[in-house]
């Protein structure tokens, strides 16, 4: 891909990002939906969308950058198209979240360091509680709750989301 | 009915009278009780985050002082058994936390944490030692940031937005990963900081500090080979008597400079000549501009914070700012010049040091157009602090020491030159000597109160004919920022503008020793102006040195070739700190012409991004010159910054993208100025 290319669509990001901008009124007050309005298409929040938007609002890009950071549902490093939030609270812990954490990044080949796979598909994270203790261990993709969870599982539930994702994309 | 009149409180079974204050801190700091603080200064907002300023309200438990206001009838104990285990507990946090290198820290002795640990009689500290220590930032030429003993009061981040209205730094992540950082976790030296060194001032332990120069002079001292010069800013000499414990304001230039004779150095020499040939520069280039018609206002060039504020964030006001060199520069360029003639030495020998109540003027320092062959004319700058420290270091015992006289010809200064270190001082010089050549008579009376005193805004007008010329006179770059706006716009009604980017000016520098008098701003200020009116001549122009220097080395007169060569600069374009910008195509030359094209939402196809940027990188392949310039795409939202789409920036001319015509015109200029 040419450079000017790789601009223009850095251009069509911030046209994106402008839209978002516009229906928050250039507000920075409104900085918190301006971010969950960015990120809702893009999936996480870029260097440059992150300066863009606090040139446009008119604060420092530290201060930006500060919020991006201070609320977990902002992400600075770009996420796969489906997101695995395994539950790594006491209840799960304790019902073995371990090693379906181990089987998922098997399954998924993510190398050690990082969270999302080589393709961009999947990222896992792991979080403290989601709050469904009693199906303890619970992992959630996307927005699709499974519970009572097995290593074993794991295989199963990856399949049906790359089949479903083949049938899409044909 | 006397309780109707007057209103009291309270504080540890005494009654005390509320006055004007807004919180109870202040009121309980006006009996004279000294509540202990982090994060409280008065002229920032109140933050209440160190909790160490906690007091006891009967009735309502225990509350933070900086942030309560006082009301009538209330109960408060400052000092208890609770209270004291609160604020113990919490400074033993703090240490747990801490890099705690204490004697080998720059900020010992004079650091809130290690003061307040003593104070409250912290022996032990019960909590787990932080082993793990993050990577110290030295990439800034005026500032090192060591996170390690930041305490989060966020002191600096209130001073650098609320008082200088930047914010390059703030606090990132959350909870026991909180660190104060700027935008991106970047370095200090690749951000908007402009080096004030403000945020120096305000921090209560080493995590910001002036970066250290002092091993640097020491070798070129212990070197026989070099001869070395100092230079003393006028600012110096009356904050530096406060490192030593003694009252501030008092003018101890004389002990200064026995006290460098006695370390070593081989000249001591004072700013304030140069600040005289700033002076004579300056207001020779004003009137200039008076009869050229502009452009105006001109804004004073001699505060390097200032400067790189107005390059990164005005860079369309860079014909506005004059193009005078700083007094410390100017020094440099006629100290290479001039001394080795006069001392017969080669130039390569001498090595300047400049002394400064300032952190940005070491950053000023190391610009490459302020070298000459590679060399850099001033080859280290040292705050008042440090030198402090250097005096110390030695052994000498500064308050006895008999004072002594500037060395001549460079340490010849006038009264006007002396009050270049406050607020107003730099405007009133100019106006001694504008005032005079425009009215062709020595005025009688010199002094111009109204741009005189520590207000952040002041103004002033003269008359030139039938002319008034409208003058203002700013400090603090929040108070700049609205004056360049207006510039900016087109809107100024000003002439001349002086800025200063500290509050109060340079004797309130960020390099100058750090202390806890609320009223030493004020007292640095009027020794300034006490000096002014001691001296044998309060007029640059009257400057005899000055005079003989013109005639000698720079073609005898002020705005000769030779003193533009010398005395003068220009400006950078940095507007590019901030924008997300994507370097299209690198140029491979050393010196390259940036072409950054903005890249915003367009209305129609010409002035598309992928189409300018396609159309700037086959106009720089059709004439041959790919190799000297660099393309860049600049993300700019046009509802913020008044870009348009398409827009192009080649230097610092902007213009239309899809005006191939005026494109090609521009591009060759600026080849032709870079060769």
């Amino acid at each position: 891909m040419d450079k000017a290319t790789v601009a223009a669509e850095t251009a069509a990001r911030m046209q994106d990002a402008e839209e978002v901008l516009r229906e928050n009124n250039y507000d920075k007050a409104r900085l918190v939906p301006i971010l969950q309005g960015i990120q809702a298409r893009y999936r996480w929040l870029s260097k440059d969308l992150i300066s863009y938007v606090a040139k446009a609002v008119g604060l420092p890009p530290a201060r930006v950058y500060g919020v991006a950071t201070f609320y977990a549902h902002f992400t600075l490093k770009p996420k796969g198209k489906y997101i695995i939030k395994l539950c790594d609270g006491t209840a799960c812990h304790v019902k073995g979240s371990t090693p379906i954490l181990d089987a998922l990044r098997t399954k998924l080949n993510i190398k050690p360091g990082h969270d999302s796979s080589d393709d961009m598909l999947f990222t896992v994270d792991t979080v403290s509680c989601l709050g469904a203790c009693g199906l303890a261990p619970v992992m959630v993709v996307n927005d699709e709750v499974h519970g009572q969870v097995r290593p074993a599982d794991v295989e199963r539930i990856i399949d049906d989301v790359l089949a479903k994702e083949k049938k899409q994309s044909k | 009915m006397e309780n109707m009149k007057k209103k009291t409180l309270t504080i540890n079974g005494h009654e005390v009278e509320i006055g004007s204050e807004k919180n109870l801190l202040e009121v309980i700091r006006r009996i004279g009780i000294e509540i202990p603080t982090f994060c409280y200064h008065s002229e920032l907002s109140a933050y209440g985050a160190c909790r160490l300023c906690l007091v006891e309200v009967e009735g309502r438990g225990i509350m933070a002082s900086c942030s309560t206001a006082p009301e009538p009838g209330m109960k408060i104990h400052t000092d208890s058994k609770k209270l004291r285990a609160i604020r113990k507990i919490n400074i033993e946090l703090l240490l747990a936390n801490h890099k705690r290198e204490c004697p080998s820290c720059i900020r010992s002795s004079s650091c809130t944490l290690q003061n307040l640990a003593r104070r409250l009689g912290v022996e032990e500290i019960r909590y787990k030692q932080v082993t793990e220590f993050q990577p110290i930032d030295e990439s800034s030429p005026a500032l090192t940031r060591d996170p390690n003993k930041c305490v989060l009061c966020g002191d600096c981040v209130r001073m650098c937005k609320e008082v200088q209205g930047i914010g390059a730094i703030d606090f990132t992540h959350r909870g026991s990963h909180s660190k104060v950082a700027p935008a991106f976790e970047s370095n200090l030296g690749s951000v908007e900081c402009i080096n004030c060194g403000q945020c120096v001032q305000v921090c209560p332990t080493g995590a910001l500090t002036p970066k250290q120069e002092r091993e640097d002079v020491w070798r070129a001292i212990h070197d026989p080979e070099k001869i070395v010069v100092a230079s003393i800013a006028p600012a110096v000499r009356v904050g530096i008597g406060e490192y030593f414990n003694m009252p501030p304001g008092e003018n101890l230039a004389g002990k200064l400079v026995a006290a460098l004779r006695l370390m070593g150095f081989d000249y001591v020499y004072d700013t304030t000549f140069a600040a005289d040939m700033t002076i004579v520069e300056e207001a020779e280039e004003f009137l200039r501009r008076v009869q050229a018609g502009g452009p105006f206002p001109m804004f004073t060039s001699c505060c390097p914070g200032w400067v790189k504020y107005a390059e990164t964030n005005f860079p369309e006001l860079n014909a506005n700012i004059s193009t005078c060199r700083s007094p410390q520069q100017m020094f440099g360029s006629i100290a290479k010049e001039a001394l080795p003639k006069i001392l017969n030495i080669p130039r390569e020998n001498i090595v300047v040091v400049s002394i400064m109540p300032c952190t940005a003027k070491k950053f000023e320092a190391k610009l490459d157009k302020f070298k000459t062959n590679g060399i850099p004319d001033i080859d280290h700058v040292i705050t008042t602090a440090e030198v402090g420290t250097m005096i110390h270091s030695f052994g000498i015992h500064f308050a006895e020491l008999e004072a002594e006289a500037f060395d001549m010809p460079l340490g010849f200064g006038t009264g006007a030159g002396v009050i270049f270190g406050t607020s107003g001082g730099v405007m009133e010089a100019a106006l001694r000597y504008a005032a005079e050549k425009i009215n062709g008579k020595v005025p009688h009376a010199i002094e111009f109160p109204a741009v005189r005193g520590s207000e952040r805004f002041k103004e002033t007008t003269i008359q030139a004919g039938d002319k008034t010329l409208r003058i203002a006179v700013v400090n603090t770059l929040s108070e700049a920022k609205k004056v360049a706006s207006e510039a900016a716009a087109g809107k100024s009604p000003y002439h001349f503008i002086e800025v200063m980017a500290c509050p109060g000016g340079c004797v309130c520098g960020g390099g100058q020793p750090i202390t806890n008098d609320r009223t030493s701003k004020i007292k640095r200020m009027n020794g300034l102006y006490k000096t002014d009116k001691n001296m044998q001549f309060q007029k640059s122009q009257d400057n005899p040195t000055v005079i003989e220097c013109y005639e000698k080395f720079l073609d005898g007169r002020p705005n000769s070739h030779k003193a533009h060569e010398l005395l003068h600069t220009a400006y950078e374009n940095r507007d590019s700190v901030f924008d997300a910008r994507y370097l299209v195509q690198k140029g491979s030359s050393p010196k390259c012409v940036s072409i950054a094209v903005c890249v915003t939402p367009a209305n129609d196809e010409d002035h598309k991004a992928e189409r300018v940027l396609n159309s700037m990188i086959s106009l720089a392949d059709a004439l041959g010159v790919s190799s000297r310039v660099d393309i860049e795409a600049a993300y700019a939202p046009a509802s913020a910054t008044g870009r348009k789409a398409g827009e192009v920036m080649i230097g610092t001319v902007k213009l239309d993208g899809a005006d191939m015509e005026a494109v090609k015109r521009v591009l060759a200029e600026e080849l032709a100025k870079l060769s």
